[in-house]
């Protein structure tokens, strides 16, 4: 019937299946959208999209297929008061054939610039005419009207002449689309896990070794043994590059972010970010305000080595960023690195099981910026920050 | 088949009670999500009321595993049993318990079965109900026995949205959001829980409720569950209706966190 629709959707980047689009075609079989649009209109998104984050894109993709325009200018209050009319018509007193007829030869195109320039001059309230935007009359727009065209512009559909409901956009504010796509990263991150039994949880899980070691000692008499569940004892710190170059993969990274916070399996997790490298302070927010600053001695010297270390960053900066001793520590403790890469190798050396993510490919040219990337590549395990190269980098944290 | 349309204590918009009715005549689960507060919990409760059949609830935890929805064998108990020589040790059926989607598929009447926050359970739970929820059938491997849904319950699912469901879940569920209520239908709510109440009370309530939805400096935005205890509070204290929307008396019912207060109190007015 409307396949193009399934592919519109599609298109639209929507991810509808074909047990989807069957289950609406039993739907329409079996009369559920009551013979009416906004039914089928609700039918539709009842059955093929599956967030609310996906519902403005919906919409659209809605309106794309089925021939509507859909009014995006803005519309004054006060305008949508004067139209605030809902008495219900009972005659067709301003019926006007002529204007009909006339009304049904304009495009949408022409309606909508007729409306952008009656919304400009409009003063007050004009109801049951031709020429405003009102109630009750023949001109193309308003509500409740008798035109056979037009853009409904505030109270509520009457002779359901506009495609209404999909126009109102009302899911706009839903779309995240950086909480999506999330899922296959919180698998991979499930497996950075080591179970221990050496937590303090009162003993609930059936030990059936012990048990049976018992139940043996004791003659056959049966002698019920409980052990402490283990648990994840994984602590994760993940060090994040923020700003500059990396602002291109700010979604793939933000996406990263929260498969990590919301997986929720790890005994710790501690987030810091930092610009192109890590340097004497690493920062607790993602805007790296000096009042979010944390020194990074601080951190190797707190956080213990059992903590998994990963790096997320494009790895690619000017190479005196990296090594040149000048740039970021002036007048510090004569103890401390001198620069980024001596930063580095300290965390290399305090932590055996660090990997650096890479949300970029290594340059194909340009000496300059492989520079960086090769140097620290050489450091630590690289990976892309991919489903599969997260799973790489999983199975490297847990070697031991 | 007989239709939702709302029940005396719950109001539904008509887009829920379409979903509710596609739902049950697709025989798919209905999978609800929506802001805290928005009455997804309660939607079960009243489908169950209204088409007046059993309600069976399986709330999720952390810790909720998709076989205990199914059945538990209570082997330690057998153990034990065979120990003192207890009766019918031999019969392990003694022995399975039936979880809550096993009691809505031995039901002898068709019920309405809520899984109520799958979302709190773990990343794969869903995956594994697929089948039991698909084919309404599950497969006892101590006993040999095959559970068979005498009726097709109706399968309401809620989810808060703190994990993302598997797509081939999602795939087989009927979605519906709730939106939050305007203020017509808030109205209409509230009327079902106070039906003689002030009319006056009422709007400066609602006029003041949803000024404080709107404050973008609000954390935690209150919901249809506050604003009803909030009216009861109101009407408790008999407070003058002029009162309510310049001084928000008895604001600790509304706001539950301190720095949303103090946001409030800057911003009012």
């Amino acid at each position: 019937m409307f396949e193009e629709f399934l592919y519109t959707l599609r298109r639209g980047g929507l991810k509808v299946s074909l047990t989807e689009w069957m289950a609406l075609m039993e739907a329409l079989d079996k009369g559920l959208h009551r013979s009416s649009f906004t039914g089928f209109y609700h039918l539709c998104r009842c059955l093929l999209v599956k967030s609310e984050a996906d519902f403005d894109r919906f919409d659209r993709c809605f309106l794309q297929y089925f021939k509507d325009v859909p009014f995006e200018g803005e519309v004054s209050q006060e305008l949508l008061d004067w139209l605030n009319r809902p008495d219900v018509l009972t005659d067709y007193a301003n019926w006007d054939e002529e204007q009909a007829r006339l009304n049904e030869r304009l495009s949408e195109e022409e309606i909508e610039k007729m409306l952008q320039e009656r919304m400009r001059e409009q003063t007050e309230e004009h109801n049951g005419g031709n020429y405003w935007v009102g109630t009750h009359g023949m001109s193309t727009f308003g509500n409740s009207g008798l035109s056979p065209k037009g853009i409904r512009v505030g109270g509520q559909g009457m002779h359901r002449r506009a495609f209404r409901v999909a126009g109102e956009r009302r899911f706009r504010d839903f779309r995240g689309d950086n909480t999506l796509d999330t899922r296959q990263f919180q698998v991979a991150l499930k497996r950075l896990r080591q179970y221990s039994g050496l937590v303090d949880l009162p003993p609930t899980e059936f030990d059936v070794d012990s048990t049976i070691q018992d139940t043996a000692e004791h003659g056959g008499m049966l002698t019920v043994r409980y052990k402490r569940p283990r648990q994840n004892t994984v602590k994760v710190l993940l060090l994040m590059d923020s700003g500059g170059s990396m602002d291109y993969y700010a979604q793939l990274c933000s996406a990263l972010f929260q498969a990590v916070s919301k997986v929720g399996h790890f005994k710790d997790l501690k987030v810091y970010y930092f610009h192109n490298c890590v340097y004497g302070r690493v920062y607790t927010d993602p805007s790296l305000l000096p009042s979010g600053a944390v020194n990074t001695q601080w951190l190797l010297s707190n956080l213990s080595s059992e903590y998994k270390v990963i790096f997320v960053g494009d790895a690619q900066m000017a190479p005196y960023e990296l090594t040149g001793g000048w740039y970021y520590s002036r007048d510090r403790d004569p103890s401390l690195p001198k620069c980024g890469m001596d930063w580095l190798l300290r965390f290399r050396d305090k932590y055996p099981n660090v990997i650096w993510l890479n949300p970029s490919q290594r340059p194909s040219w340009g000496e300059y910026w492989t520079q960086t990337y090769d140097a620290i590549a050489q450091v630590f395990p690289m990976y892309p920050l991919t489903v599969q190269g997260l799973e790489e980098g999983m199975k490297k944290l847990l070697a031991r | 088949m007989s239709e939702f349309r709302g029940s005396q204590n719950y109001v539904a918009s008509q887009e829920l009670m379409g979903a509710v009715n596609i739902a049950m005549v697709l025989q798919k689960p209905l999978l609800i999500k929506g802001e805290p507060g928005t009455g997804k919990t309660m939607l079960a409760e009243a489908i169950a009321q209204a088409l007046n059949k059993q309600l069976i609830i399986w709330n999720i935890k952390s810790t909720t595993k998709a076989q205990d929805g199914l059945y538990v064998y209570d082997v330690v108990q057998r153990l034990y049993d065979s120990q003192f020589g207890g009766e019918g040790v031999d019969d392990i059926a003694k022995y399975v318990r039936l979880g809550k989607l096993g009691e809505a598929f031995t039901a002898q009447e068709q019920v309405i079965l809520l899984i109520d926050e799958i979302d709190k359970a773990d990343l794969e739970f869903p995956n594994d109900l697929l089948w039991e929820l698909d084919r309404m059938e599950f497969y006892i491997p101590e006993t040999g026995e095959t559970v068979t849904a005498k009726h097709r319950p109706v399968v309401i699912i809620t989810s808060n949205a703190e994990k993302e469901l598997p797509d081939a879940f999602l795939r087989r569920c009927v979605f519906h959001y709730i939106d939050f209520p305007d203020k017509e239908l808030m109205a209409e709510i509230v009327r079902v829980h106070f039906p003689d109440l002030d009319e006056k009370l009422l709007t400066q309530a609602l006029e003041a409720f949803y000024r404080i939805r709107q404050l973008p400096q609000i954390k935690k935005k209150p919901s249809t569950s506050e604003i009803i205890d909030w009216l009861r509070a109101l009407v408790h204290e008999g407070v003058d209706p002029k009162r309510v929307v310049k001084e928000v008396p008895y604001l600790g019912v509304l706001l539950k966190k301190n720095e949303d207060m103090d946001a409030l109190r800057r911003a009012w007015r």
